[in-house]
């Protein structure tokens, strides 16, 4: 008899605890709202009823396309970054294992702001010492940066992907004449792909969620059009819990195509 | 001087895993189209020698010739002496992700530079010759362990080896596969093809052994025509493994 509600009760714990992030945050959002004084809240700001509010809806909303360009163009050169480093490092010799490590540790070490300082107003000075005149704008100074700070990580990602993989087939391979690189390529790879893809899809969280730091070189992302508007109409609590719930639903959208993307490995496995 | 009738030559070779002594003074001499099997007691050097020999490992110090050419000591990519090498594993390894046909025509594509359709040929070639071409198309989970060993060999043989090496092919496998693994190798021995097998399958090794081998410790010691060898073992070890594995 008590199975019954236990069980209903049980999907629907499970339910919040998947979405745990959402529901927290409505909930605050939801009693802040009410057990406020008059005029704490303002949400005529966003409101899409007037003209002014509809303004800033479409003014905020726009930033979607930024933020996504960027974290997609620095997922894709994180992914080919970290494979560039990834593979010295798990050579059998240590002079060529060692950059690899270097480059991995100190990369780790370096937080992202200021490495996105540094590539935004320091590498134009070395770059015109150079004799080259290559501006950096905002968005491929925060992708850049983005991606090389990501691929210490990719990099650790494919290392224990790969050495998932047994020795003996690398050892077959070998045995029927293939290199390192025929080797990796149709063997160790696309097995290691099953087990490298879903950590792979959670560090794209990192990114989009690191993507709001572009906001500070000038970039117009999500983050960086939440700042103007606040600044204009002295609005924060209604802005910023636009904007947390902006990315809030980037990522579930995210996780949730990884779940799916999961579920699709974990069904035809050889 | 080389002599061209030697495939496989070691001179001297040792070998160390760190500290470990794992191959102490080998000396062998192994003549093409000769069909080797080498037992021992576990542990005791084998399958390190047979990987010496296709450059899995590397040997500290001695000299190992195969096909005449010598194999470099320091280098774990000798690609050269590997296409003239093919093996067999006891773990098989076949390549998971990949159909029978795709492991077949994997290395003749990529290393000896086939083109599609040649290299099908051969591989549904070889899949009669192990008696499995109805497998073709299967992913190797799908197979037993006795016909995963069998497309295990006819990969190993499409590559067109002059030598081929065998660690224990039959030790991974239930009973009742043995004999069809075992049949296939019998038939190849038919051949010109020189091959070397680690193995305790005795009765595989009266019918099919020109020479045995018997390791213990990293040495090898005692040689001799499989007659001798099973009739009267000239050391007491080997005489004491042979009562050990035969009793079973
Ligand atoms: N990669 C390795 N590193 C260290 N020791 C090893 C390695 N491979 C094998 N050995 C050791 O060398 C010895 C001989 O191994 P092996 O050649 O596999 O023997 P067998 O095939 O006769 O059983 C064993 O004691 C084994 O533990
Ligand atoms: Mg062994």
């Amino acid at each position: 008899m008590q199975a019954v509600p236990r069980t209903n009760i049980a999907t629907l714990m499970d339910f919040i605890l998947k979405y745990k992030t959402f529901f927290i945050i409505s909930v605050l959002v939801l009693l802040a709202g009410c057990s406020s004084p008059p005029g704490t809240w303002g949400w005529y700001v966003i409101d899409p009823t007037t003209k002014g509010g509809w303004n800033n809806i479409k003014f905020l909303l726009s930033g979607f396309s930024a933020t996504i360009m960027l974290s997609v163009l620095a997922a894709i050169l994180s992914i080919i970054i970290g494979l560039v480093v990834a593979l010295p490092g798990m050579s059998q010799n240590r002079l060529i294992r060692l950059p690899s490590r270097i480059y991995i540790e100190f990369i780790r070490a370096v937080p992202l702001l200021p490495m996105l300082f540094w590539v935004f107003y320091g590498l134009p000075v070395i770059l015109k010492s150079l004799g080259l005149n290559i501006p950096i704008d905002p968005f491929w100074g925060a992708a850049i940066t983005l991606a090389i700070s990501d691929s210490a990580f990719t990099a650790e990602i494919y290392r224990a992907g790969i050495q998932s993989i047994e020795k003996g087939q690398t050892e077959a391979a070998r045995t029927v004449g293939l290199n390192y690189f025929q080797t990796m390529r149709y063997v160790i790879l696309p097995q290691a792909l099953r087990r490298i893809l879903p950590p792979l899809a959670n560090q794209f969280i990192y990114i989009v969620k690191m993507s709001a730091f572009a906001s500070v070189i000038g970039m117009q992302e999500l983050t960086r059009r939440a700042n103007e508007v606040v600044v204009s109409e002295y609005r924060p609590l209604e802005i910023y819990s636009l904007l947390i719930l902006e990315y809030l639903v980037l990522v579930l959208i995210i996780s949730s195509g990884i779940r799916w993307l999961e579920r699709r490995m974990g069904s035809d496995q050889r | 001087m080389t002599n061209t009738n030697i495939a496989v030559e070691f001179k001297d070779v040792n070998k160390w895993f760190d500290d470990f002594h794992v191959l102490k003074d080998i000396n062998l001499k192994i003549s093409i189209g000769e069909k080797i099997v080498i037992c021992g007691p576990s542990g005791s050097g084998k399958s390190t020698l047979v990987r010496c020999i296709n450059s899995l490992e590397t040997h500290e110090n001695g000299a190992i010739l195969v096909n005449g050419k010598t194999i470099e000591k320091t280098s774990k990519n000798n690609q050269k002496a590997n296409s003239d090498v093919g093996m067999v594993f006891q773990q098989f390894n076949l390549f998971p992700h990949l159909t029978v046909k795709e492991n077949l025509i994997l290395g003749p594509m990529k290393a000896l530079g086939l083109t599609k359709n040649e290299a099908e040929t051969r591989a549904i070639k070889l899949l009669h010759r192990v008696k499995i071409p109805e497998q073709v198309d299967k992913y190797p989970n799908q197979l037993s362990g006795g016909q995963q060993q069998r497309v295990a060999i006819a990969r190993a043989l499409c590559m067109e080896p002059k030598i081929m090496l065998f660690d224990e092919p039959t030790s991974a496998l239930d009973p009742e596969m043995i004999a069809e693994v075992l049949d296939v190798i019998i038939d190849l021995a038919q051949e010109g093809i020189t091959m070397i097998v680690v193995t305790h399958e005795m009765g595989f090794a009266k019918k099919a052994a020109d020479r045995m081998v018997f390791m213990d410790d990293g040495k090898i010691v005692e040689t001799g025509n499989p007659e001798g060898f099973f009739e009267n073992p000239k050391t007491e070890r080997c005489k004491l493994f042979l009562e050990q594995i035969l009793q079973h």
